[in-house]
């Protein structure tokens, strides 16, 4: 890679949750592909520090961790807002309970420019959601605040023993437009 | 196990008794094995069989004993983790059986307990009773050393061969209609307190 493609890379939002990742050790990050995640998903599976893999759903991977964690290693999930959609009941009742530390990032869909109506839906019931469980979540949108927001998030997760949600907002990323 | 292919079907196997099978299991597991248990009669007759730090038990998220015991075997590669779980249950997350395949964890062995019903809920047949067969189902997903025990002993054998020899190994067995022999505690926290102190991971 060029110099000038690593310090590009190093300083885009993938390139800090990576190494963001890292410095905290964690190492096992089960996914559920999302479009706009495509990039980071790329970067960890090339990156032999990560055990990254996808899982069939996001349920699995919340379980995967939860597994992971009690056995002495620190994870996080990828997934698209409509993933988030199929996991409340594996945090009400595994999660949250047993005060698994379970580490999430989210591709938010469904705003800022979203063309299919399922998502726009299903991204309203996301944050009622995470209110309801009382799970900590922050909507990150500023390249500035990333690399601050997910290390200290990730250490407070770890130190309370709570889950919590980072949801990468469009203007964070660029989000996934209609191609027509 | 050295077949690949199952000579036991689901027709001909023995329908055995869930606990009397726990209890088989658990007296193999001599080198603290890790055990995660799926929700409902699976965990109760796990926590009757005998009280180990290193068994995890669910109280809900119906499907994910296998995901967690993945986990577990993913982060500590030295140690067997066993998921044992029910036929409902496994039916909710057949997905994961291809994420096992492909991952392919040698310290992985899934122990099913079908009687084809939701007994927990009303003994209710699940869609799979009349049709489906879990150890074909494990096969095209990739999980090649699955088998269906015959009987007692041999299911002795499958779960030997499988602590022993490396995996992902899946071990089907028919069992009864009989209800759990007592009632796991239900405290979430003081269950993987528990837990990760059996997996060396707490102090205490």
């Amino acid at each position: 890679m060029a110099l000038a493609d690593a310090q590009s890379k190093a300083g885009s939002w993938h390139g800090i949750v990576q190494q963001t990742l890292k410095n905290n050790d964690v190492k096992l990050v089960p996914y559920v592909p999302d479009k706009v995640f495509t990039p980071l998903i790329a970067s960890l599976h090339a990156d032999g520090y990560f055990t990254t893999f996808p899982t069939a759903r996001e349920e699995e991977a919340v379980g995967v961790l939860a597994g992971a964690w009690m056995a002495g290693t620190r994870g996080a999930m990828l997934m698209q807002t409509s993933g988030f959609g199929t996991i409340p009941n594996a945090l009400a009742s595994l999660a949250v309970p047993y005060q698994i530390p379970l580490i999430m990032f989210v591709s938010e869909r469904g705003t800022l420019g979203e063309f299919n109506l399922g998502q726009a839906l299903v991204c309203r019931t996301m944050r009622p959601v995470l209110d309801a469980l009382a799970i900590e979540s922050h909507t990150i949108t500023r390249l500035d605040e990333l690399a601050f927001t997910v290390d200290r998030s990730i250490k407070q997760a770890v130190a309370t023993q709570a889950p919590v949600a980072f949801i990468l907002s469009p203007l964070l990323t660029g989000g996934k437009v209609f191609e027509a | 196990m050295s077949r690949t292919q199952p000579i036991t079907s689901h027709d001909n196997a023995k329908v055995m008794n869930r606990f009397a099978l726990t209890q088989r299991l658990v007296a193999q597991l001599t080198h603290d094995e890790a055990v995660v248990a799926g929700i409902g009669n699976t965990n109760f007759d796990l926590w009757a069989a005998g009280r180990r730090p290193q068994n995890f038990y669910m109280l809900g998220s119906m499907g994910l004993a296998i995901p967690i015991a993945l986990g577990v075997a993913l982060a500590q590669p030295k140690r067997h983790v066993v998921a044992l779980e029910g036929d409902g249950s496994l039916l909710m997350q057949l997905g994961c059986l291809t994420t096992i395949a492909m991952l392919a964890p040698r310290n992985l062995t899934i122990v099913l307990m079908d009687n084809g019903i939701y007994q927990i809920t009303g003994s209710q047949p699940t869609p799979a009773a009349t049709a489906a067969d879990y150890v074909a189902i494990a096969h095209g997903a990739g999980v090649v050393r699955s088998a269906w025990a015959a009987d007692e002993e041999d299911f002795d054998r499958l779960a030997r061969e499988a602590l022993a020899e490396g995996g992902p190994t899946l071990i089907a067995a028919r069992i009864d209609r009989s209800p759990a022999v007592a009632t796991t505690e239900r405290d979430p926290v003081q269950i993987r307190e528990r837990f990760m102190r059996g997996l060396g991971v707490r102090a205490g």
